[in-house]
């Protein structure tokens, strides 16, 4: 009886170690001392985050990586957003197919994404460019933000639009004065799904940032190539405290947005 | 340059209310499909002033009266005027009217005093004159230093007279409710329908006001439009609909009601004789139906009593029955019995209970009798 | 004119000249689509389309590409590697998250934690994870230094680079999408169920197997659709830590970019897009797989 409580706990606990575990230990590698990588570290010490912070080839490719993610978030959450709103009204068939094509990067393979930007974007030129990678980041990170923002304007209630406009609001003031703050909290999750995708993403980058837009991920692909140094510990560890940071507050959002609109919808069913 | 809707804000006296004329209102709202009309061909005029209620069953067309009205929906035809001047081409956010929806729609990012306040900032009333209208608006509805707080901390009824209150705080001259009460308990109900009507007379605007609950209907109402299957079944103040239903429809959905068929026999001025179970029943009636015509008399159940009752110092009334008690429940206030009449049409009777009078039993027969001008042919 | 000031496209939507032979309203949606779906047209679609028809055009209009790979052993090995591989991956996820999905829904004060913990990987880079099992399953890396310690080794065997090393870091990246799916179908169980079953007499093995399992199984469907057709396209976990003679079907297309065999690789795009695409209109004919789908996408 005890065994059947216990044994289905401990079988859980090992897989959510197995799920944890590596990350961890790049955490625990990062703080490494030694010159070499191997774990459990002989001693700790921030040397491979100096290594990381005084190296400009690992510096330029962060800021690279930063600019291109905060353009598409810029890009990626203005036409999303605009999109999310018309796609909510058109007819049936119209969204279905409007909604395939903005979704579909999240089901196309990566690596068909990706040659496929590369053979169309090399004819014009704009391989090595941030403005490619900005331009085919977009593509990839809209998907997000279209779907958020869809979430949260499936929740609003119509008749609230219709209340601002019997009190005199015009469109476009019902839209920048009610509809706009009623989904912010989708299009900042949708903001940030964005700035991940990007920061992260690295099949389109190996094929379209040639020598001249080198990102974070790109740079660390090529290192991993020739050697497995602690510093992409280091930046690794950085990265994963960033994105977590960025997805937990990304939740947290969610989370408050649904708690408010149930707190109003419940008071008056 | 005008700004929308502007001329009915700012202070000063509130005008007369608006009038409204709807003429054979139609609205259709799947045109591919045969689906039946959810408006047809409504006809009203609701004067300056009126505190007009639409009652009518859930999908007989009241909120899609109200949202053309409002201007959310199109009429498929007909037309909708308000002071005269037709509104139908003119989009909702310069009708200048007042609207409160079944879930209040307060907006849930703005505190108490926006959402009050926000009708006045589309009409670019300047700050300080805003806070002044904000507050007095909350005065009317009794919600003074709520200002600060976010609709998600009030409780529905308090949500309800923001709701209210925004409605009414650019001055609008015509306030259409959908439903404005339908979320709250039965207490809270009941003290804001008196509420209501003294807002009616304080504002003195133009009200109209949905509801299926035909009980706050009659209470809150000046007249009242009774709708059913997207028509008007009749328009009239509470006592004409409660005492003379023009159709079985409006008979049997305010309040309750007997219906007893029967056989014209002969006119005698403006009451008609027909036989029901063989006896002799006069019944008012606006028409002149033919004699032998199959018809239908209805009366209330209240209205009737035990012929062997006292009358309290009038003529004991002319109509008379003999009927079997089939069943005889108390219910506190008052004892409802079930009668048989001779073929076996029942018939309700609700008798002011009082320990002084001889309840029936269950089988005994009696006479019941009731007064003329309560029986109405429909 | 209109005599109110108002961003273009919204005054659109409700100002309705009496005559007008248009009505202007209903293009409002398609003009706020319009930006994005352009967007997506010239600098994601048409690109992937226009790659895509090398397959058939290269030199002049020919279905020789597709023919040719009836007798390309390249081509049917990797093939075969990339559906063994996903397969191999998939069932794992499923044998690993399905425990894992009843953790979290049974769990109570732990729930959060146990959230957490699945979520951590899944916000994580897949390239920071695959560095993570190169770390861990190298040579002189804490597998094998382990394995040495509990004496069941002599010296460090080979795993990194290796078919297992790809599927045990595939398995580590891809649990999250099965775990997700599932936990939301045993969640919307009803509990009273479970209560009436055992109050019936059923053993909590008969309970699972009879009611839970069955219950569950949109999401079970849903999880396994959605992490094959990931597992299809892994490119950057085989080519980190998977074998040098173990190519999967995107990194064969890679391959061939990189030597401009750009027919080849196009056609290769199309049995690997056709493949997924495939599998993912079999899924909406599932029963209930398409909400399932639906909610853990989000
Ligand atoms: N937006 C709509 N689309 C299609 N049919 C509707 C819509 N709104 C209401 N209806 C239909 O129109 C009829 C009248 O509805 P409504 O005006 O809401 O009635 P009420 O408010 O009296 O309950 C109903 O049959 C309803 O189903
Ligand atoms: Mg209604």
């Amino acid at each position: 009886m005890r065994l059947m409580r216990i044994l289905p706990a401990s079988i859980v606990s090992l897989i959510l170690f197995f799920l944890a575990f590596p990350i961890v230990v790049v955490a625990i590698v990062s703080f490494s001392s030694a010159t070499y990588l191997t774990f459990p570290p002989p001693a700790f010490g921030l040397r491979w985050y100096e290594a990381f912070f005084s190296n400009p080839d690992w510096l330029k490719p962060t800021w690279v990586s930063i600019w291109v993610a905060c353009a598409v978030v810029v890009l990626a959450t203005f036409l999303g957003t605009l999109a999310a709103l018309g796609i909510a009204r058109l007819p049936k068939a119209l969204r279905v197919v409007a909604a395939g094509l903005i979704l579909s990067p999240l089901i196309v393979p990566g690596i068909v994404v990706a040659i496929g930007i590369y053979y169309a974007y090399s004819r014009y030129g704009l391989v090595g460019t941030p403005i490619a990678m900005v331009l085919a980041h977009t593509c990839l990170a809209v998907p997000f933000v279209v779907t958020s923002v869809t979430a949260s304007l499936s929740g609003i209630d119509p008749r609230l639009e219709q209340a601002a406009l019997s009190l005199g609001a015009t469109p476009g003031a019902t839209f920048f004065q009610v509809t706009l703050p009623l989904i912010q909290p989708g299009v900042l999750v949708g903001a940030l799904f964005a700035f991940i995708t990007s920061f992260d993403e690295l099949i389109v980058a190996l094929f379209i940032s040639g020598t001249g837009a080198v990102t974070l991920p790109r740079r660390m692909w090529d290192d991993l190539r020739f050697q497995i140094d602690p510093t992409i510990a280091a930046v690794s560890t950085l990265t994963i405290v960033l994105t977590a940071a960025l997805m937990g507050a990304a939740h947290f959002l969610r989370k408050r947005a649904e708690q408010n609109r149930m707190a109003t919808s419940s008071a008056a069913p | 340059m005008t700004v929308a809707g502007m001329n009915g804000a700012g202070p000063g006296p509130i005008g007369r209310g608006a009038s409204v004329t709807l003429s054979d209102l139609e609205k259709t709202y799947d045109r591919t499909s045969a689906a039946a009309k959810a408006v047809d061909g409504v006809s009203l005029d609701i004067r300056s002033g009126e505190f007009l209620t639409l009652l009518g069953p859930s999908g007989s067309g009241k909120t899609t009266t109200l949202m053309m009205i409002a201007g959310f929906e199109t009429p498929t035809a007909g037309d909708i005027a308000i002071d005269g001047k037709s509104v139908v081409a003119m989009p909702p956010y310069r009708r200048n009217i007042g609207m409160v929806f079944q879930n209040y729609a307060l907006f849930p990012h703005l505190t108490v005093e926006e959402n009050v306040g926000f009708p006045l900032k589309q009409r670019g009333v300047p700050k300080a004159e805003r806070a002044k209208l904000v507050a007095e608006a909350l005065e009317l509805v009794h919600l003074p230093g709520y200002g600060a707080r976010y609709p998600r901390q009030l409780s529905g009824g308090q949500q309800q007279r923001v709701a209210v209150a925004r409605a009414v705080v650019f001055k609008p001259r015509l306030l259409l409710m959908d439903e404005p009460l339908g979320a709250l308990d039965k207490q809270l109900r009941e003290n804001l329908q008196l509420e209501m009507r003294r807002l009616h007379a304080d504002l003195g605007i133009t009200f109209i006001y949905v509801t299926h609950d035909q009980e706050e209907a009659l209470t809150m109402s000046d007249r009242i439009a009774v709708m059913n299957d997207g028509k008007v079944a009749q328009v009239g103040s509470p006592e004409d609909l409660y005492d003379r239903p023009d159709n079985r429809f409006v008979a049997g959905f305010i309040g309750e009601s007997n219906f007893l068929p029967a056989v014209v026999r002969g006119l005698e001025d403006d009451v008609v004789v027909a036989e029901c179970e063989g006896t002799l029943i006069r019944a008012l009636c606006p028409g002149r139906p033919a004699s032998g015509e199959r018809v239908t008399l209805t009366t209330r159940p209240e209205r009737l009593r035990f012929a062997d009752g006292t009358w309290a110092g009038t003529e004991p009334p002319q109509n008379r029955m003999s009927v079997t008690v089939t069943e005889a429940v108390f219910a506190g206030e008052r004892c409802r019995y079930m009668l048989r009449a001779g073929d076996g049409t029942s018939i309700v009777l609700k008798e002011p209970s009082s320990a002084a009078i001889r309840r029936r039993a269950v089988g005994e027969r009696a006479e019941i009798a009731w007064s003329v001008a309560d029986t109405i042919l429909v | 004119m209109s005599e109110v000031v108002q961003p273009a496209s919204l005054a659109l939507a409700v100002s309705r000249p009496k005559t007008a032979p248009f009505d202007w309203r209903r293009a409002v949606p398609l003009l706020l689509a319009a930006p994005l779906l352009v967007y997506m047209l010239v600098f994601y679609a048409l690109p992937v389309a226009a790659m895509l028809l090398r397959s058939v055009n290269d030199p002049s209009w020919t279905l020789a590409n597709y023919a040719i790979l009836f007798e390309d052993v390249v081509f049917q090995k990797t093939f075969w590697i990339t559906i063994n591989t996903s397969v191999t991956v998939t069932l794992g996820c499923l044998i690993l998250g399905y425990p894992v999905a009843m953790g979290l829904v049974r769990a109570k004060s732990m729930a959060p934690f146990i959230l957490v913990i699945i979520l951590l990987p899944f916000w994580t880079s897949v390239l920071v994870r695959s560095y993570a099992w190169m770390v861990l399953l190298g040579r002189h890396g804490l597998v094998n230094e382990a394995l040495i310690a509990l004496g069941m080794i002599e010296r460090p065997i080979r795993i990194l680079n290796t078919p297992l090393a790809t599927q045990i870091a595939m398995i580590h990246i891809l649990l999250p999408y099965m775990i997700l799916p599932i936990a939301n179908a045993l969640r919307q169980i009803d509990p009273s169920l479970i209560r009436a079953a055992s109050g019936l007499g059923a053993t909590p093995f008969m309970t699972f197997r009879q009611v839970i399992l069955p219950l569950s199984m949109s999401g079970m469907a849903a999880g396994t659709l959605l992490t094959f057709v990931l597992a299809l396209g892994f490119y950057i976990t085989p080519a980190m830590v998977g074998g040098p003679r173990d190519i999967t079907l995107s990194m064969l297309i890679a391959q061939q970019v990189d030597q401009l065999n750009w027919a080849y690789a196009a056609t290769l795009s199309a049995v690997l897009l056709a493949t997924a695409l495939a599998i993912l209109a079999m899924a909406r004919k599932l029963p209930g797989v398409g909400n399932a789908f639906k909610t853990s996408m989000r």
